[in-house]
């Protein structure tokens, strides 16, 4: 019984000692005119949902909720932030070259046909980030006919 | 009192962990594959042609023949030939206009290369198809002292289109499910 107590007491104590660690918050007030939305007439619909589902992950601007402060899940989170980020950032779309641009949209576009973005993981806990099939049509019909506009 | 000692050695421990564990995250970011850099292309000098780009182009056509014969992980590895060989590229000899281009050619290349080094084989092919159109864009520039001919498959993703130093169509994109599927569009002699 003692042991119990004892590894409890050193989880706990753990748990509150990692929240001292910390981390890069992906936060910015500005949304820059080189963001996708800003340069691009999107739609409501197409731009919500790309907010949504995407914007967490693949922007300047992260919407955290409260269990995405606490350690060790933020720690997970800023490594997935990061290497989206990487990948594609939204907020410097304009940066982007058209050639670039017509890459970016042709691996959005097939990521999202096959079900590979949003993560599974992500829509885990974000139910509301899940694209159904209609979602998906909408939204890569419209991705591509920005594509052919370039 | 005895408690308390505890208590303070675990969060020492804790707070240890934690910083170990960050750092290890930072070195991981560092610690990228450069991929295989060597180079064998040395041999095609020759005043008119551009070497780096001739260099490119014989990792080109090694990773459409790895599609051509359904071989991902041949694919995989002459995906990160290309990276290396698109990273030595050196465009210092053209005009200001042409290295812009260039530039944009090269780092767009250099990202579908990398993606084709660390994916699945229909992928890599959706991805081959942008190089394509790249590489195309490049040799369009630099030029080549091969014959290459620009091949056609109407049936891929709308149409799609790859080169090759062979006028007999191998398609890179079906392999062996439709090798003969496309014709010859274009001829390119420069």
């Amino acid at each position: 019984m003692k042991i119990v107590k004892i590894i409890a007491l050193v989880l706990l104590v753990a748990f509150v000692g990692i929240q001292f660690v910390p981390t890069g918050r992906n936060q910015s007030d500005i949304v820059p005119k080189t963001d996708f939305m800003k340069v691009n007439e999107v739609p409501d619909q197409v731009k919500n949902k790309l907010q949504v589902s995407c914007y967490d992950c693949h922007s300047n601007n992260t919407a955290y909720p409260w269990y995405n402060k606490l350690q060790p899940v933020a720690w997970l989170l800023e490594g997935h932030i990061k290497k989206g980020k990487a990948e594609l950032n939204f907020s410097e779309w304009d940066s982007l070259s058209n050639r670039r641009k017509k890459s970016k949209l042709k691996s959005i576009i097939s990521q999202i046909e096959d079900d590979e973005m949003p993560l599974a993981s992500y829509t885990l806990i974000h139910k509301d980030a899940k694209f159904n099939e209609s979602d998906k049509k909408e939204i890569t019909d419209w991705l591509s006919s920005l594509r052919d506009s370039l | 009192m005895r408690t308390m000692k505890n208590l303070k050695m675990s969060i020492a421990a804790m707070l240890l962990l934690a910083v170990s564990f960050t750092n290890a995250q930072e070195k991981e970011k560092m610690d990228h594959d450069h991929g295989d850099m060597k180079m064998d292309h040395g041999k095609m000098m020759d005043k008119n042609s551009d070497a780096k780009a001739e260099a490119i182009l014989a990792d080109y056509f090694s990773l459409k023949d790895a599609l051509v014969a359904d071989d991902t992980k041949k694919a995989a590895q002459t995906g990160s030939k290309l990276v290396a060989s698109l990273k030595a590229f050196d465009k210092s000899k053209y005009t200001a206009e042409e290295q812009k281009e260039l530039a944009d050619i090269v780092e767009d290349a250099t990202e579908h290369a990398e993606h084709i080094a660390k994916s699945e084989l229909d992928h890599q092919r959706e991805h081959f198809k942008t190089l394509s159109k790249d590489i195309t864009d490049m040799v369009a520039i630099t030029g080549t002292k091969n014959t290459l001919y620009e091949q056609f498959c109407p049936m891929y993703d709308k149409g799609s289109a790859w080169l090759s130093t062979s006028s007999e169509v191998k398609n890179p994109y079906y392999g062996s499910k439709m090798l003969k599927c496309g014709k010859v569009q274009k001829e390119i002699n420069n």
